[in-house]
């Protein structure tokens, strides 16, 4: 059986030599192809004593078992490296940028005007949309701003002509929405508005989000509370202040300017009030125009710059840097 | 509304600072925009005298003062041309310290040695504008005390916005009156009685318009002396409210106007013809104002005239030519009420906005006339001397505004603020605020307005009076109750912010661009449009609505360009106009983008190629997919104004057999472009918000198990055939069972004929429940090629 272990050990050394998986399978073949010198032993069994071959085909299968063993060792060897080869030939520099377009980005109107919609939507508002060029009824008369009434004064209306301007404030949205709905109403007005002044700090076009909430018993409580805990959530991260004070608009009565003052995180100290927002409780007379019973329904509006917000939380500091469309102001929000 | 703290502190008097009381009356609604000094600091200047006044040796200009400042005498050179014996001065002694950190410090002027220096009131920051001369203070100036004490210069001065509202708080008493109210003071209202009537003389008057005039109330001030000047403290609280002196008539009629509210004018009664008289202006009369303009009067301006003309617009200003001057002798005071609506619009149609305009826009009261006119008699005659004539009224009571009243329950106040107050604080509150009420049953009252509230009419407008005196801060705040139910919104209906996104996921900036535009850059860029024209604009630049939003983007891009931001990727949404006029204008919501420069940003795997027409249509066939609409989109070759001829399509709507235009793409004309400067490749599309809004829920469909069968033919056409046709020819023709056409390739070169392309498809079938046989699948083919032959002469490509 000697010739068995010499066999054995030539195919041992010979696996070993094999440095691909091609010359592995001529080892293969050479020890246990259909000529293989295995094969040959296996057939010359039969020319054993019958009581000779269990104990020799045992031996020989034995040692097809150890070279086979020795083949499927080596293979797997070979195969792993030749991947660890593959693997070490495709190592990338990952640090490299990816391809493709980059992200552009929303304006900063829009990102500040999604998040007031989102906080007010949140608390079962729906947006509301209207026209910018409007007429004298929907921007004046029926929010009880009639001809020559002082208030027109406040606000420096660009005019086509006796009948249409636009719009100097989203308010007419709520006269349309209260004319063709009743209460319970709860509505946002997000868009452009355009007034005739321009310098650092007043734009000829700037985006105000109005705001209406008509139900029965609504008072001035609920008008505190639901701006209160809006500016809170605007302005998450930082500790804010806030006062209504008395000012005057003719479509709400009471009316009320909301001033706030910022402590910024890290800071020690709160800012200056800063006149955030306009609001009040609706005019009596406002609900006349539009049919609403102002014995059984009250309800509060309000309206903010959204420029003088985006202001305040992103730190910009000059409002014609949001028309000039510079892109390396844009890239930055 | 200017005025100085110490005025108010004649009318009420609390213990609290200038910041105090500019708090009080903020959250009051009077909002104070600024609390400023009187005076910026200074010390250690005097009241002295020139003692004497001699030349300077060697200055023609200086003049060697010997000065008292109440304790010793002081040699002071100075130069200006009012030095005089005799002259009270203010003088700032050795170490005194002047606004700007001035330090007053012995010196010797052209050899001559001088200890202190006379001051002119802008060295003290008293007046913005250098005056020539030093300050000639009063003659009873008390001399060696100190300046600042005795102008009360260490006071403040509030300035107040009114809103449009208050008519009554352009006046110390309006003020006062509500300072009171929230403090729970008592206001203290100057004494005025009416004077002794001395003389019989009075001035004929008449009023043509009574309606826009209901009183007109003169009175004649014989013999007076107008060279007498205007005192200081008076000077002084003119000051603070920024009016000039002018002469003592002028100067009165200003002080009570700022004091009550009731706008006053003198006249020159020897100037005055005939009689005085309220009418409108008629076609061509002119009239020389105050501030020396000659105004073209409009038919029907409101007038005091009197025979020969007029002699002021009403309300407005007064004629040069009757105003009081330094010879007058006699003066004719008139204190009118004149309708807010008369006198609408009439300030800003002559541009001649003033303090009598402001007052009369916003309601004075009606019952003032008296009370001013009495006071103005009385100073008058105080400073001026003079014997005051009767009283001379023309009044119509009929149209005076009538003195109404409300119907008022304690019930609203909780109503509208959701709180429940002391008894007796409403009718206290009201009470101060000058409001009569008379009870009509358990906290009910009938509420009389008082003559100077024109902005109260309803019980809602007495719920705010209550609510500023009572406090915003002190009333109660909670969070509404709302009933909630989701409110139905359409899943179809996409919403323009995904549109947004969509375009922001593709690397594009949104930008935000003003809705009026140049009128010239419009006419450029969209010539075939009209849009409406403001009738005001601020400048030319911003004067036609937009109808499209290329005009505003490419506008940015030139921005970006000449910052050397060579790759822009811009779009816009917003509303664009369309339409000749304002009345018939269409308000249509768009979405536009602009792209230039290279494909993708510079960098290592990336080539330099710039951006092309299907750069921009893969983003544009993105939003359009966005709805998954059971919509075609059809790209039809066309022309337009601004677009490369060849290279731009009309985006076409296809619904339901019905076909809308729905928007351009298309590369900017290069002539377009060199006329406006763009030096690259810039491509543009824009689209209707409203179609592309409008999507269509999914609706499942039924999954084959049966595979599917794919074949691949080539087609040659001729190279200006637009292959969206054929691929819908070969989808109208390959058999029922086609389920995608898929085009992979577009060649032009060798193995096909000159002036022919070769278009390569991908057909693929399936049968929702058997296998599909080739020879089907040939017919199809068979009968796709036939088709596409028919009608484009296209061959197989062998």
């Amino acid at each position: 059986m000697d010739h068995l272990s010499a066999l054995v050990e030539e195919a041992r050394t010979a696996v070993s030599a094999a440095e691909s998986t091609q010359t592995l399978d001529e080892v293969r073949v050479r020890f246990l192809g259909k000529k293989g010198a295995l094969t040959q032993e296996l057939k010359g069994l039969g020319k054993l004593d019958p009581e000779q071959r269990p104990a020799a085909g045992e031996a020989i299968n034995q040692a097809k078992n150890q070279v086979n063993a020795l083949l499927e060792e080596r293979r797997r060897g070979l195969e792993e490296s030749a991947l660890n080869a593959r693997l070490a030939s495709e190592r990338i520099d990952v640090t490299l940028p990816g391809r493709g377009q980059p992200q552009g980005g929303l304006h900063p109107v829009t990102r500040t005007r999604q998040r007031i919609e989102k906080l007010f939507t949140d608390i079962g508002f729906v947006v509301e949309q209207g026209p910018e060029i409007e007429d004298d009824y929907h921007n004046f008369e029926a929010l009880n701003i009639p001809a020559h009434h002082p208030a027109r004064a406040m606000q420096d209306t660009f005019y086509f002509d006796a009948n249409y301007v636009l719009r100097t404030q989203t308010s007419g949205v709520q006269i349309r929405t209260m004319e063709s709905q009743q209460p319970p109403l709860r509505i946002v007005c997000p868009g452009r508005v355009y007034r005739n002044d321009s310098d650092m700090t007043h734009s000829p076009m700037f985006h105000q989000m109005e705001g209406l909430f008509v139900d029965r018993d609504v008072t001035f409580a609920d008008l505190k509370g639901t701006l209160y805990a809006f500016l809170q959530a605007f302005f998450e991260g930082d500790d804010i202040e806030v006062r209504f004070r008395p000012s005057y608009f003719p479509f709400t009565e009471p009316s009320a300017e909301v001033d706030i003052r910022i402590k910024r995180q890290g800071e020690e100290q709160y800012g200056n009030w800063l006149e955030v927002l306009g609001c009040g409780m609706v005019n009596p007379k406002v609900f006349g125009f539009v049919d609403v019973d102002s014995e059984q329904y009250s309800g509060f509006a309000f309206g903010m710059g959204i420029e003088r917000l985006a202001m305040l939380r992103y730190g910009v500091n000059d409002l014609r840097m949001f028309y000039d469309n510079d892109l390396r102001f844009l890239r930055q929000f | 509304m200017k005025f100085s703290e110490q005025w108010l502190r004649q009318w009420v008097a609390p213990e609290l600072d200038a910041a105090g009381i500019a708090h009080r009356l903020t959250m009051a609604g009077l909002e104070v925009d600024a609390v400023e000094p009187i005076a910026p600091a200074f010390n250690n200047v005097v009241v002295g005298v020139i003692e004497s006044a001699e030349q300077h040796p060697d200055a023609d200009k200086l003049r060697v003062c010997q000065v008292n400042d109440g304790t010793d005498i002081w040699q002071i050179v100075c130069g200006a041309p009012n030095a005089a014996a005799g002259l009270k001065v203010a003088v700032a002694r050795i170490g005194a310290v002047l606004p700007g950190d001035f330090k007053i410090k012995k010196a010797k002027l052209r050899g001559v040695e001088s200890k202190g220096m006379l001051c002119g009131a802008s060295e003290l920051g008293l007046e913005d504008e250098p005056s020539p001369g030093i300050m000639e203070l009063p003659a009873d100036a008390p001399l060696g005390v100190d300046l600042r004490e005795w102008l009360k210069l260490d006071g403040s001065i509030i300035d107040i916005d009114i809103t449009p509202n208050r008519g009554d708080c352009f006046s110390m008493r309006g003020i006062a009156r509500d300072l009171a109210a929230v403090l729970q003071r008592e206001v203290t209202a100057p004494q005025c009685t009416p004077c002794d009537v001395t003389s019989t003389r009075v001035f004929p008057t008449k009023v043509a318009l009574p309606e826009q005039c209901p009183r007109l109330l003169t009175r004649v001030v014989d013999n007076v002396d107008v060279s007498r000047p205007t005192p200081w403290w008076m000077q002084e609280q003119l000051r603070c409210s920024g009016v000039r002196s002018i002469d003592l008539v002028v100067d009165i009629t200003n002080y009570v106007m700022l004091e009550l509210g009731q706008p006053l004018h003198g006249y020159d009664l020897e100037r005055l013809e005939d009689f005085l008289e309220v009418r409108a202006a008629q076609q061509g009369e002119t009239l020389h104002t105050l501030d020396g303009n000659e105004q073209q009067l409009k038919e029907g301006t409101l007038l005091i005239a009197d025979a020969k003309g007029p002699l002021g617009i009403a309300g407005v200003m007064g004629g040069e030519h009757s105003g009081v001057s330094a010879d007058t002798r006699h003066v004719l005071l008139e204190a009118a009420f004149f309708t807010p609506l008369a006198l609408a619009g009439t300030a800003r149609r002559y541009g001649l906005h003033t303090d009598a305009s402001q007052r009369f826009e916003r309601g004075v009261d009606y019952q003032l006339q008296h009370a001013a006119i009495e006071r103005a008699t009385q100073l008058l005659i105080e400073l001026g001397g003079g014997s005051a004539g009767p009283l001379s009224e023309v009044v119509n009571d009929d149209t005076l505004p009538a003195a109404a009243s409300i119907d008022f329950k304690a019930s609203e106040v909780e109503r509208l603020l959701g709180v429940q107050l002391p008894t007796n604080y409403i009718p206290d509150v009201l009470t101060r605020l000058g409001f009569s009420l008379s009870e009509e049953g358990a906290e009910r009252w009938k509420v009389q307005i008082p003559s100077w509230r024109f902005d109260v009419s309803q019980p809602a407008d007495l719920v705010e009076e209550i609510a500023r005196v009572y406090g915003y801060t002190e009333l109660p705040s909670r969070e509404p109750r709302i009933s909630v139910a989701p409110c139905a919104t359409q899943e179809a209906q996409l919403g323009a912010a995904a549109l947004q996104q969509e375009l922001v996921s593709r690397g594009y900036q949104e930008a935000i661009t003003y809705s009026f535009v140049a009128p010239e850059l419009q006419q450029q860029v969209l010539p075939h449009k009209q849009a409406p024209q403001l009738s005001n604009p601020l400048s030319v630049e911003m004067s036609v609505m937009r109808a499209g939003l290329w005009p505003g983007l490419i506008k940015a891009q030139l921005h970006n360009l000449n910052r050397q931001q060579t790759r822009v990727r811009l779009f816009e949404l917003g509303l664009t106009f369309e339409g000749d006029r304002a009345e018939h204008v269409e308000q249509i919501e768009r979405i536009g983008g602009l792209v230039c420069g290279s494909r993708l940003p510079e960098g290592w795997n990336a080539n330099r190629d710039g951006v092309d027409f299907f750069d921009l249509k893969g983003d544009v066939e993105a939003l359009l997919a966005l709805g998954h609409a059971d919509a075609e989109w059809r790209f039809e070759p066309a022309e337009h104004p601004a677009l490369h001829p060849g290279q731009s399509a009309r985006i076409v709507r296809v619904s339901g057999g019905e076909e809308q235009l729905a928007g351009w793409l298309g590369a900017l004309h290069p002539a377009l472009r060199s006329q406006l400067g763009i030096k690259v490749d810039t491509f543009v599309f824009e689209l209707d918000v409203a179609p592309l809004c409008q999507g269509q829920l999914p609706h499942f469909k039924h999954l084959s198990r049966y595979p599917e069968v794919r074949r691949d033919l080539a087609l040659v056409v001729d190279e200006q055939q637009p292959v969206a046709e054929l691929l819908e020819q070969v989808r109208n023709s390959a058999g029922e069972w086609l389920t995608d056409v898929h085009l992979f390739d577009v060649y032009q070169g060798k193995g096909v004929a000159e002036g022919h392309k070769s278009v390569a498809l991908g057909l693929t079938w399936q049968h929702p429940s058997r296998t599909l046989n080739d020879s089907e699948i040939e017919q199809w083919v068979a009968d796709a090629v036939d088709g596409a032959a028919q009608r484009f002469g296209a061959t197989l490509r062998g």
